[in-house]
């Protein structure tokens, strides 16, 4: 018995030592959103301890001081059944913790909602989950990348979600959780990086043979940095076309790329395709996002026209 | 012509792996050996009319345990596979696609071809016994229900060697399951295996629900019934209300698939998001339906083993009704990170977090059922102390999950594989078992060898704690579930290899239980009391194994612990009671639910391959089936009391 627990103590060990090591993403919050994750957590821990600790110290008392060997000289009650006192104890305590846990939980929700700065212009990025990898559009710089973001440092970032492919997830856990991508939605999550450093990214929820393949890096820079950046981008890389998005978005896995310009309103156009205008009540997303998908529809609108006419 | 018979065929059945041609020899080799033994043996028929045609309920849990135990075995391999493939960084055992057939497979199976029937197992055995009946309220009804489960149950199987196995996750979420993105006969094999095995569980659910509301023994009243038996109707509110939706979820994906419907894609005005809601208006439910009646199972052993009576009887009823009511408000925690926006996600926070509360009472009772009473650490009480500790962290981590800001950094990791893992295997797995440990006398008449029970016990303790703690652990360094592999620089292989190892020590445990049980076949200590507990409930006051009209009288009830009660009585009068017997009437066998659960299969495996004319004739013999059982009129006879008088007195009872 003892070498049971010797093994269930030394991975304990090996876990909650481990957990002071940077690789453990998620207790190595990076920025303001993953920061407050990151204390809800931590909270929430905590108020479990307070319930789990007893209850397992009360087990072994119990077990250990009731058990049926000859000369146990413990209270033995085998009609005893029934104490208001303790069900009103075991009732009321974990209704608490719940209301203190449930009244925190609702304010980091409603916190989250807005960019984590309210001072600063936020940077726009737009996000499409492909079969199997990642595009990222710049709408204000007019560049894009895929499996690769740059972003600066201390701007809250507003990533716009969608999917070229089955339903992803998009999760970069040391800047913050993660929001699914899917087919004809946009949808906004807001993320903040205030240090410089890469930060790992990943799909999250399953989408077929190349899941596990669908992994990005998030650079975050200064401001200047990520200027240059932008400028290198622009003068080096190729353009992207239609035709390279049509190649992009076939199966198959893709290496880092950078792109200089981007086709005007690829975005829209990608989620107006996917059925995106019978989608019409953003409820979750921004006022700004809200114009985005408006100018959307109407472009469709007006390109439909102008196929129908082509046709003709 | 050979071509194409050729092209055929290499479509039809799965090639190319030679794991899978070793399973084509295995199944083959199995089928070969139960026929040669049945041939040799002359056991056909006896097979035919005391097994496949019985509409006993004993006989029927008997066959959904054993059905179970098989899938157990099944879904194990599955998971011992996939953990030898996350073992080491960019190891390459298995290919993604193989990877990817396995873990839906693993989950489906576990969920609903294991978990499921070895709760209706328990249904089928004890209950008639603890509220003294003789039968089930629709006994041809519940052999429908074994029936259908058991092909549906072979029609998922089926997918491993014949069309290809499901791949795209145990819910199958569209548009990854829709035909754009799993063409094949995979997920047609995932939707009709679950829809006909679907049936059989609501059916199942109507039936208990019958049995316990209107076939109690004179004088239990609905507060004076066993834990159990309650457990099992708040269990079977669930069923019905759970499993249509179900059913309708999966009909509407397969008009996706099959008439190339729009329900579920953006493209033609459906939406993804309604299967997902869906689903899990099912799924999250379904949970509760496996673990209530381990609850049940829990408070029977508990209080049989600290020979006690159950602490706050009222209070656990109380409980597991809210739990069956809050389980449908909670459906949403699943998906917090699909934008419903702060409102919502709030909500269903909270009512999570509350199902915790009616949950954590249990615990403080059974607790309490212990405490000042005198435990004996028998095999059934071993696995509900262990479950304790499990369930209760499981827990904590199930609220930790329901923080929703929280869930947005959890959502999808390991951090989450490892929770469900630990409430589903520390709290229904061990929950089952223990149920197990605890009926095998009734069931079989011998006692399971405790020596071989304490080794199956601790390795699988030992193991669930090193598989499952270190994967906390991986989802706090960012693992995704369903990879089927990972880069060295993520640091996520040594805790990856330590799960590895615990999982083999689950597998080795559950070997010792096959040991267990081929043991006592043979040397298993008999139990020719009926009663080797000294237990509470009225299971224990008939023989084991239980005659076939299981109560020669039926009992008298007069309180909660009904047989406790009726024992210390007769201590008291130390006179013992003669019996008066009068004829039983009882229903007859019948080979319709099986030869309907036949063509149910045919029909479903027509629908899998689109094969109009074999889904057309495989309904067809459904329907002959109905019509002929409509115009069954003599389907029931009395024993007569001399035989009852004769069965009791070879079983030792007096008349």
């Amino acid at each position: 018995m003892h070498i049971s627990k010797l093994i269930i103590l030394s991975v304990f060990i090996t876990i909650f030592l481990a957990g002071c090591d940077s690789r453990y993403l998620i207790l190595n919050p990076q920025g303001a959103v993953a920061q407050k994750e990151y204390q809800l957590i931590i909270f929430s821990i905590i108020l479990c301890t307070i319930v789990v600790i007893p209850v397992l110290g009360l087990l072994v008392y119990i077990v250990l001081r009731y058990r049926d060997k000859p000369g146990n000289k413990a209270l033995y009650r085998p009609d005893w059944d029934d104490s208001k006192r303790l069900e009103f104890i075991w009732w009321g305590i974990p209704i608490i913790i719940i209301g203190i846990l449930g009244f925190a939980t609702a304010k980091t929700t409603y916190d989250l909602v807005d960019p984590p700065k309210k001072d600063v212009k936020p940077l726009t990025i737009e996000v499409t989950s492909l079969d199997w990898k990642w595009l990222f559009q710049y709408p204000d710089q007019d560049i894009a990348t895929v499996n690769y973001v740059e972003i600066p440092k201390g701007v809250p970032v507003q990533f716009v979600l969608t999917s070229d492919a089955p339903m992803n997830s998009f999760w970069v856990p040391q800047l913050g959780g993660q929001l699914y991508t899917m087919p004809g939605m946009a949808m906004g999550l807001w993320l903040q990086a205030d240090h410089k450093g890469e930060y790992f990214g990943s799909g999250a929820n399953f989408t077929g043979e190349g899941f596990a393949h669908m992994n990005f890096k998030v650079k975050s820079t200064s401001t200047k940095e990520f200027n240059q950046w932008v400028k290198q981008v622009k003068e080096t890389s190729p353009a992207l076309t239609k035709a390279d998005y049509s190649n992009l978005a076939q199966q198959g896995l893709s290496l880092e790329k950078s792109y200089s310009t981007i086709p005007k309103g690829l975005f829209q156009e990608i989620v107006i395709k996917n059925g995106g205008q019978y989608y019409s009540q953003h409820h979750h997303m921004k006022n700004e996002d809200m114009k985005i998908m408006n100018v959307a529809s109407e472009k469709q609108v007006h390109a439909q026209h102008e196929h129908q006419e082509g046709g003709n | 012509m050979l071509d194409k018979l050729k092209d055929f065929l290499s479509h039809f059945f799965v090639t190319g792996e030679p794991m899978i041609y070793g399973a084509d020899v295995a199944i083959l080799l199995t089928l070969a050996g139960i026929i040669f033994v049945l041939t040799y043996l002359k056991k056909w028929k006896w097979l035919w009319r005391e097994w496949l045609t019985t509409v006993d309920h004993k006989k029927i849990g008997i066959m959904y345990m054993l059905s179970s135990l098989l899938m157990l075995f099944r879904g194990g391999v599955d998971a011992l596979l996939m953990r030898m493939q996350l073992a080491f960084p960019q190891w390459h055992f298995l290919d993604s696609n193989h990877y990817n057939e396995i873990f839906t497979t693993h989950g489906t199976i576990m969920i609903l071809f294991m978990a499921m029937p070895l709760m209706f197992a328990f249904f089928n055995i004890v209950v008639p016994l603890q509220i003294g009946a003789r039968d089930v309220a629709y006994p041809f009804l519940n052999a429908v229900s074994f029936w259908l489960f058991f092909f549906g149950a072979m029609l998922f199987n089926l997918s491993f060697v014949i069309g290809g196995s499901p791949d795209a996750g145990w819910l199958s979420y569209p548009p990854l399951s829709g035909m754009q993105f799993s063409p094949g006969p995979g997920q047609d094999f995932y939707i009709w295996g679950i829809q006909i095995s679907g049936i059989g569980s609501l059916a199942s659910g109507i039936n208990f629900i019958m049995t316990i509301l209107k076939m109690r023994a004179p004088g239990m009243k609905l507060m004076h019934m066993p834990l159990f038996t309650w457990s099992v109707l708040a269990s079977c509110i669930i069923i019905i209300f759970a499993f249509p939706v179900l059913t309708v979820t999966l009909a509407l994906l397969f008009i996706d698939r099959f008439f190339d419907g729009h329900l579920f894609t953006m493209t033609g005005g459906g939406n993804p998001m309604m299967y997902i809601n869906l689903i899990w208006m099912w799924g999250h439910p379904e949970v509760y339906i496996v673990v209530l009646p381990a609850f049940g199972i829990f408070s029977e052993i508990v209080a049989t083993f600290s020979q006690k009576k159950i602490f706050g009887y009222k209070s656990m009823v109380f409980s597991m009704m809210i739990i069956s009511v809050l389980s449908y408000f909670t459906w949403v925690h699943h998906f917090f990170t699909m934008g419903a926006g702060a409102n919502v996600n709030v909500f269903f926070a909270i009512t999570t977090m509350a199902i915790g509360i009616p949950t954590g009472v249990k615990v403080f009772n059974w607790l309490f059922t212990m405490f000042r009473g005198r435990i004996q650490m028998t095999q059934p009480m071993l696995w509900t102390i262990a479950f304790i500790p499990c369930f209760v962290v499981g827990g904590a981590t199930g609220v930790m999950l329901s923080a929703a800001p929280a869930d947005y950094q959890y959502h999808n990791s390991y951090f989450l594989v490892a929770h469900f893992h630990q409430v589903l295997i520390g709290g229904v797995v061990f929950g089952f078992f223990a149920g197990l440990y605890y009926w095998w006398p009734k069931m079989f008449g011998f006692k399971l060898d405790d020596r071989l029970g304490k080794w199956a016990f601790w390795t699988w303790n030992i193991g669930f704690y090193v598989c499952f703690m270190p994967q906390y652990a991986l989802g706090f360094m960012g693992m995704t579930r369903r990879i089927y592999t990972y880069d060295f620089d993520m640091g996520w292989g040594p805790l990856n290899v330590i799960s590895t190892v615990g999982a083999f020590f689950m597998g080795i445990g559950f070997i010792f239980q096959a040991w267990q049980i081929l043991h006592g076949i043979k040397y298993g200590e008999r139990d020719v009391t009926g009663d080797p507990w000294n237990g509470r409930t009225l299971e224990w006051s008939i023989p084991s194994p239980p005659p076939h009209y299981n109560f020669a009288v039926i009992p008298t009830v007069t309180g909660q612990d009904a047989w406790w009660t009726i024992k210390k009585e007769r201590k008291k009068k130390k006179a013992k009671e003669t019996a008066t017997f009068s004829p039983i009437h009882m229903p007859k066998n019948s080979g319709i639910p099986f030869i309907m659960s036949v063509f149910w299969f045919i029909a479903g495996f027509g629908l899998t391959f689109h094969w109009v004319w074999m889904a057309i004739f495989g309904l067809t013999g459904v329907g002959a089936c109905l019509l002929a059982r409509s115009f069954q009129y003599n389907s029931d006879y009395y024993i007569p009391v001399d035989e009852i008088r004769h069965t009791e007195d070879s079983v030792g009872r007096v008349g």
